[in-house]
């Protein structure tokens, strides 16, 4: 399989997914058939509330899990039939992960924990890891803070070192799931403007979200209900990240609660 | 992942939690340097025990006249025919197994001379009995065929006859006189010591066999005919060259029993082999327990580890790992504290040996052997006791460990 799709083609091109859970004997549906196309160079939300199946519809996207019923095209690779080993291939070269808790290896340095997926690719190709993580690091930021462990570094820095290690494989994609949500006002909106950065650099972007101020950053929003998608529109007044972030701060004076 | 990526990995994770990885080494540590010590001082033991063997002769094989049984009925032990110097000779001469063969003549006589007189055995025999024996010359020489073939009045003091006759250690050259027969001493036994039943060996005059047949007078007879196979492993087919020689020689019957006794150190041998093994056996079990429990508690920490860091293993195989890859991650943290338990057991284990050697005066010896064994040993632990654990940990699933709080 070629690692790049035919120029044009979606990135997500799923289509009919059902997902259903046997629990204690009782089946649960978590999703009923759900279509979804995202074109290259897209950032959406999907949002809906805890129950809606939008977890699901993030674990299946993210090649975590696998659906019942479907079938789903990522990046022009047919994800359904593929093993464990070739789904955390797809994972390790097609996919980025942003988690709402981070998850850095404690104890490890900043350069350290977005190197990790390099170091589990088996592609064959040459590269120097540590090159690649220090770039990725520099994009988001955190150029000065490469040896820090993540208990040295704010919440803010920490997902920062998170979004460089989603990036370092330069994936098709990229899944967030509630990025923001362990973040406070500010630092939310700081993320939230890199991502449209990083988004006008050419990443597509799924954010998995509850927030509708978040998703009102995005280009396109995606609402599930029970399992289904109820609503699919594009954002009307897309808001700038980083023109509110300025706006806030000269509304509050610098050490305000 | 690399295998150096792995060893860092793990190495880092046991950095981390430095009190516990030394705990859960302790039990590897104590089960290794515990067999090590124990072999060691095992060694030591068989080592003294084989000297005290070696001390009688080497490879010995002693024939004495008499046979002990014939179909149930003991005949008693001079009711042979009795053993000949000829036998001795036709030993020397037709066998292929022995490397020395010598007549013991034995008869008493009052010793004559330096200080006084002195009673003790006189043993006539011929060169090979030194070898035999053992059994080196610290002043002087023995007597060499030379001396045997010309009938010389030679002769050889044990240490004990040595002492009571010339204390001032000036007996070589010196005459001794037996049954008023001056003979010249040539040469001083080392002390051997007692044997086991506690006779004083050194208590000896050694004579050349033809000296005493010839020059001698009174009753004497040979007592026993001492021989020595080429090696340890020779001896049972020494003893039976022995038995077909004399047997001819003697010109027995094929029905008829023998009319003398082969013995060899079998007894003594068998006995220390008897000692070693189950000395060997105590070990296998104290090294088997050890590490037993040893890899009990690594298995503990390992399963402890994989919880801890199941968020970290989910978000390992998010990112693209395989289950191999973390199956891998955990069983060389396992080995890894397993080995490096093993190593440090192999110091303690060695500087104990060290101090017990020079506190008790045993030799105690650490072999290589011992040292790669009770390391592989410890290797294998690591690999069986880690297993479980790691196995676990590849087979979770990556949501639910990403989840796992």
């Amino acid at each position: 399989m070629s690692r790049q799709a035919p120029l044009g083609a979606p990135v997500i091109a799923a289509r009919g997914l059902e997902r259903v859970f046997e629990m204690g004997g009782t089946e649960v549906r978590a999703l009923r058939g759900v279509d979804l196309t995202v074109e290259r160079g897209e950032m959406l939300a999907v949002m809906g509330t805890s129950g809606s199946g939008k977890s699901t519809l993030m674990n299946i996207l993210g090649c975590l899990d696998r659906s019942t019923a479907g079938s789903y095209v990522l990046d022009g690779v047919s994800v359904e039939g593929l093993n464990k080993n070739q789904l955390a291939d797809i994972r390790n070269q097609r996919l980025g992960f942003v988690f709402q808790g981070f998850n850095l290896l404690p104890r490890t340095s900043a350069l350290e924990n977005v190197e990790l997926p390099l170091l589990y690719d088996r592609s064959g190709r040459d590269m120097d890891t540590k090159a690649l993580a220090a770039a990725a690091l520099e994009r988001v930021g955190l150029a000065e803070r490469m040896d820090h462990d993540p208990s040295e570094l704010s919440g803010g820095q920490q997902q920062r070192v998170a979004i460089a290690r989603a990036l370092v494989t330069k994936p098709s994609l990229v899944l967030a799931d509630e990025p923001t949500g362990n973040l406070d006002t500010e630092t939310t909106m700081e993320i939230m403007a890199l991502f449209q950065e990083l988004n006008a650099e050419g990443v597509t972007l799924l954010i998995v979200t509850h927030e509708p101020e978040i998703s009102h950053y995005t280009q396109r929003i995606v609402e599930l209900r029970d399992g289904r998608i109820i609503h699919d529109h594009p954002v009307a007044e897309r808001g700038d990240a980083a023109t509110d972030l300025l706006e806030r701060r000269s509304l509050e004076p610098v050490g305000a609660p | 992942m690399t295998l150096g990526n792995l060893i860092s990995v793990a190495g880092a994770s046991i950095v981390k939690n430095k009190m516990r990885t030394v705990l859960t080494m302790l039990g590897i540590i104590i089960g290794v340097s515990a067999v090590i010590v124990m072999v060691a001082i095992g060694a030591g033991a068989q080592g003294q025990i084989e000297r005290q063997i070696q001390n009688l002769g080497t490879n010995m094989l002693v024939v004495t006249p008499g046979s002990t049984a014939s179909g149930g009925v003991s005949l008693g032990g001079q009711s042979g025919s009795g053993l000949t110097v000829e036998d001795a000779e036709m030993l020397a001469s037709q066998s292929f197994l022995l490397s020395g063969v010598s007549p013991v003549i034995s008869t008493f006589a009052q010793a004559v001379g330096g200080t006084g007189n002195w009673r003790a055995p006189i043993y006539g025999v011929a060169v090979d009995y030194q070898t035999i024996r053992d059994w080196d010359v610290v002043q002087g020489e023995f007597f060499d065929e030379t001396d045997v073939r010309t009938i010389r009045r030679e002769v050889v003091l044990g240490s004990t006859v040595a002492e009571n006759l010339f204390p001032d250690g000036d007996a070589v050259g010196q005459q001794l006189r037996l049954r008023d027969v001056p003979l010249t001493i040539v040469g001083v036994l080392e002390t051997k010591g007692q044997t086991a039943e506690g006779s004083d060996q050194d208590d000896v005059i050694l004579v050349p066999y033809t000296t005493v047949q010839n020059r001698l007078a009174g009753r004497q007879f040979v007592s026993q005919i001492l021989a020595s196979a080429y090696s340890s492993e020779d001896v049972p087919a020494a003893q039976a060259e022995i038995q077909a020689i004399l047997r001819d020689s003697h010109g027995l019957a094929p029905n008829e029993a023998d009319d003398f006794t082969v013995r060899d150190q079998g007894e003594l041998a068998d006995a220390a082999q008897e000692t070693t093994q189950v000395m060997t056996l105590l070990l296998a079990a104290i090294a088997s327990i050890s590490l037993l429990v040893g890899g009990i508690g690594i298995m503990n920490i390992m399963l402890v580890s994989v919880t801890e860091r199941t968020r970290e293993i989910g978000l390992r195989l998010a990112l693209g790992a395989y289950g191999s890859d973390v199956m891998k991650q955990f069983l060389v943290e396992s080995v890894v504290m397993s080995l490096g338990g093993g190593l440090t057991g192999v110091a303690i284990g060695y500087a104990s040996s060290q101090a017990i050697a020079s506190f008790t005066g045993w030799s105690t010896a650490v072999s290589v052997p011992t040292v790669i064994l009770a390391l592989g040993f410890a290797g294998v632990v690591g690999v069986f006791f880690g297993l479980y654990p790691a196995r676990r940990a590849a087979a979770l699933d990556p949501i639910e460990a990403l989840r796992y709080e």
